[in-house]
């Protein structure tokens, strides 16, 4: 009775897509939709610039994204994941400017100090059983705090490190085909979704993620160390934002301490507009990542047809609640 | 009288699965009508057809007479359908009473709960089941046979014309199943028609009136329960004879000493309980619910943090503080509670089936081989005989039976030299449970230690070398396996409350 049909060898790229890929849909239409609207509404809309702007924009919020997407299929939520990103760029900031250490020592550093912070969360949640909400919150706050103390509350400018900048800003692939300038940025957002999803789709830690959202007790009660993976789990969401951290104070050229707040709103955004579960369980890189790029086409979409800020809000509020329900709808249908 | 529930070339598919083919069922009332079959044969899918849980691709419904298609499960209920599942879905924070009367909750004015009346009502309904119980305790906090009660309480609640009970007594000891026939029996009397869905055959001749036979989906007949032999409805059901050899106790007073527990206490829950196990053996754990022996097992396994006690794994002292540390030391328990300890039921089968053993299937640098885990879990679907479509179905698509196989084979797969499993056969049709038992056989064979925990009398004294009982919290004594103990030194053993008595045998 078994299905001796399945594809042997599945490329890396093939399983970002394969993963679910018809729940996705959905988002991927809706994405096009907004797409299509937008270039009727505005000529200026399509135009090769602001496609990068974009993507440009559709960077910082997606990696941390990703970060949030794990953590929320093992049944948790990161609410740092915003002031954490500014922590790690302080960071860098204070190893590369403060402490004029080489390049590659800063990047490391703000993905070290991501990967600590996220073990913190995961130690409160998972060995001294905060629910994932006050853990986060806590260190949401703490870390806004710690930016400001150790920036001494003023933007660190990274003008001594050459290159710096070229992180997100410079184009690799532009440099080959200069027909394609995407942003570096944009690269490393495709890399990093790239390896997470490898890791949640092909690796004991994916595995454990699913299962832990799953129930919980069940991986307890199979003899597993639950405690030990779901720390895992946070650390790993912390490094990577770290390097969403990087991104932000390259593209910025400098680490502004005051920035972060609202950014692990407009993460889980994403992550819920891709379809994953808050509950838990459930979810794909591949949505998350369109669910970003909804985000980030809308609010520039809506910038471009010159709509009033405050009301650029609301709409993404609209939005939310429409693509979940939207969601809802469709799962309702196929049960 | 024209029957009041009429089925006919019923058709029900899901993905992959053509679950009903042109099945027909009817119901008389006052009569207990059983639905029996294999795991997996189309039992509990015909049943939520009748109660507006799943909608059917073709055939007719008729209730009295009338063609109906409820479509939701308030549009069986209006209908006088109730239907207690197999899996219990009560809510775990609220408390029973809050769980029977939920959505018909008593009012005062301005919508206020009334509390009062709910309890009141609540043990009402309570009092002719002889069922002490307190309303007002959080449902999470019952054991699972009381959950059982819970869920029955509620369906009778509804004065239902027809009952549905599916596996009603899997978790039910015998002293609560013969509480719930007198349920059953009363409400007979009163003319509600009951469909009664298990997987022990005894229950039929005490209970049911009629049995309709069903196998991979399809009708195979309905006889008579009184006048018809149970081979003849186990052969209906499996298209073969199942034979199940007797029990054959090895002598292995030299074999080594596999597991030690001394002095194992636990809160009120257990009492200074020591027991060993040896290499090879199969003890059963028998007692009436709530004596303990669960709470046991999982004390041994570190589920739970014991408050004293000394746990020996072949002679060496262990510290087990978490599961991950008793499989370490190589103990697995199987949970009686599938659903909430045992399955990760979003998830596929094939990563059920190697969630305690991901280590196995794991490269340097965490990459999984999925292809091994593959051919691990089809090679128990094979064996165990689980139906499915695939290894990538989720296990919340299967059916109960074939979910309690799932967590079999994770431990199977596990390997562990000492295994715990608690109610194992729960939900199992007669023919995979012999293989079980076989299975279990075979495994104590090849030198593995096997503790038994069952509440089916039979089950214990067809597996078990040994016999340990308990009652209470406090082991009552040990008894040997075979044909010299019967089921009345086991109960004897097992209602001995008395606070200071001795173990007595080994
Ligand atoms: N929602 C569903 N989606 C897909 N397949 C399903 C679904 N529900 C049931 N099935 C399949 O339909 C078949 C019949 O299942 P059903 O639950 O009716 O069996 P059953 O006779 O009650 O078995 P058991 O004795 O194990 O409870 C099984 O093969 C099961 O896997
Ligand atoms: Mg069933």
């Amino acid at each position: 009775m078994t299905s001796a049909t399945e594809t042997k060898s599945k490329t890396l790229l093939s399983h970002l897509v394969d993963t679910g890929a018809h729940q996705k849909l959905l988002a991927f239409a809706s994405l096009i939709a907004l797409l299509i609207g937008f270039s009727i509404a505005s000529p200026n809309f399509m135009q090769t610039s602001n496609m990068i702007a974009i993507l440009q924009a559709t960077s910082v919020n997606g990696v941390l994204a990703v970060a949030a997407t794990l953590v929320i299929i093992t049944g948790g939520i990161d609410l740092s994941v915003g002031t954490l990103m500014t922590f790690c760029a302080v960071i860098a900031g204070v190893v590369l400017t403060y402490a004029g250490m080489p390049l590659p020592l800063g990047v490391a550093a703000a993905i070290g100090a991501g990967a600590f912070c996220g073990l913190c969360s995961g130690t409160f949640v998972a060995k001294m059983k905060i629910p994932p909400f006050i853990a986060t919150l806590g260190m949401m706050l703490i870390l806004k705090g710690l930016s400001l103390v150790i920036s001494g509350t003023r933007p660190i400018y990274f003008n001594d490190t050459p290159g710096f900048d070229q992180i997100s800003r410079g184009s690799l692939i532009g440099e080959i085909i200069p027909a394609l300038p995407i942003p570096n940025g944009v690269l490393i957002l495709f890399l990093v979704a790239l390896s997470a999803s490898y890791i949640l789709g092909r690796t004991v830690l994916g595995r454990y993620t699913f299962a832990l959202g799953s129930n919980e007790e069940a991986v307890r009660l199979s003899g597993v160390n639950t405690d030990a993976w779901k720390m895992g789990i946070y650390a790993l969401a912390g490094g990577i934002c770290g390097i969403a951290g990087i991104l932000i104070a390259s593209r910025l050229n400098s680490a502004q301490p005051a920035l972060g707040l609202g950014y692990e709103l407009e993460a889980i955004a994403a992550v819920v507009i891709g379809g994953t579960s808050l509950s838990g369980g459930r979810g794909t890189i591949l949505g998350t990542l369109i669910g970003a790029l909804i985000m980030a086409v809308l609010t520039n979409g809506l910038r471009v047809l010159s709509v009033a800020q405050e009301w650029q809000t609301v709409v993404t509020g609209a939005i939310i609640i429409l693509a979940v329900y939207a969601d809802m709808v469709r799962r309702r249908q196929t049960n | 009288m024209a029957p009041i529930v009429s089925m006919t070339g019923i058709e029900k598919r899901f993905p992959g699965v053509h679950a009903l083919k042109n099945v027909q069922f009817d119901l008389e009332a006052g009569e207990v009508h059983a639905l029996m079959g294999e795991n997996g044969a189309g039992k509990s899918t015909l049943m939520k057809i009748l109660s507006g849980i799943y909608s059917r691709d073709g055939g007719d419904l008729q209730i009295e007479g009338r063609s109906v298609s409820p479509d939701s499960p308030r549009a069986a209920q209006d209908l006088g359908i109730g239907i207690i599942h197999q899996e219990l879905s009560l809510m775990n924070d609220l408390t029973v009473a809050q769980n029977i009367f939920i959505g018909r909750e008593p009012r005062k004015s301005f919508g206020r709960l009334d509390e009062a009346a709910l309890n009141a009502q609540t043990a009402e309904i309570f009092a002719p089941m002889n069922l002490t119980l307190d309303p007002k305790a959080p449902v999470g906090s019952l054991t699972i046979a009381r959950q059982q009660m819970v869920e029955i309480a509620k369906a009778l609640s509804y004065r239902s014309k027809v009952l549905i009970m599916d596996e009603p007594t899997a978790a039910l000891n015998e002293a609560e199943i013969a509480e719930l026939f007198v349920i059953i029996r009363r409400l007979r009397a009163e003319g509600v028609g009951i469909v009664y869905i298990s997987h022990k055959m005894d229950e039929l001749k005490r209970i049911a009136d009629r049995v309709t036979v069903m196998r991979d989906g399809e009708y195979v007949g309905t006889v008579d329960a009184i006048a018809t032999p149970i081979n003849q409805i186990i052969a209906m059901m499996v298209g073969r004879e199942v034979k199940d050899d007797p029990l054959d106790v090895p002598d292995l007073s030299q074999a080594e000493i596999a597991l030690e527990v001394r002095g194992l206490s636990r809160g009120r829950e257990i009492h200074d309980v020591s027991f060993s196990v040896r290499k090879g053996e199969i003890l059963g754990f028998a007692g009436l619910m709530g004596a303990g022996r669960t709470e046991v097992a999982r004390a041994i396994f570190g589920a739970d943090l014991r408050d004293a006690g000394d746990i020996r794994v072949h002679g060496q002292a262990v510290p087990i503080a978490s599961p991950s540390d008793a499989v370490r030391a190589g103990i697995g328990y199987l949970s009686e509670d599938r659903k909430h300890f045992g399955l990760a039921t979003g998830m596929s089968l094939r990563d059920n089936i190697a969630l305690a053993s991901m280590h196995r299937f794991t490269r340097r640098g965490g990459a999984l081989n999925d292809d091994a885990m593959r051919d691990a879990a089809q090679g128990y679907i094979r064996q165990l005989g689980i139906r499915t479509p695939s290894d990538t179905q989720e296990v919340r698509l299967l059916s109960g039976g074939n979910q309690q196989k799932v967590v079999i084979a994770k431990w199977l797969l596990r390997d562990c030299d000492i295994l715990i499993f608690d109610e194992p056969t729960r939900g199992i049709d007669v023919g995979a449970k012999s293989e079980i038992y076989k299975l279990l056989e075979e495994l104590a064979a090849q030198g593995k230690t096997i503790i038994v925990i069952s509440s089916e009398l039979p089950e214990i004294m067809r597996l078990s070398h040994r016999i340990a009982v308990m009652c209470e919290g406090r082991l009552t004594g040990i008894l040997q396996g075979g044909t010299e103990t019967t089921q009345e030194d086991i109960m004897k053993l097992a209602t001995q409350r008395e606070a200071a008595m001795q173990p007595t045998g080994t």
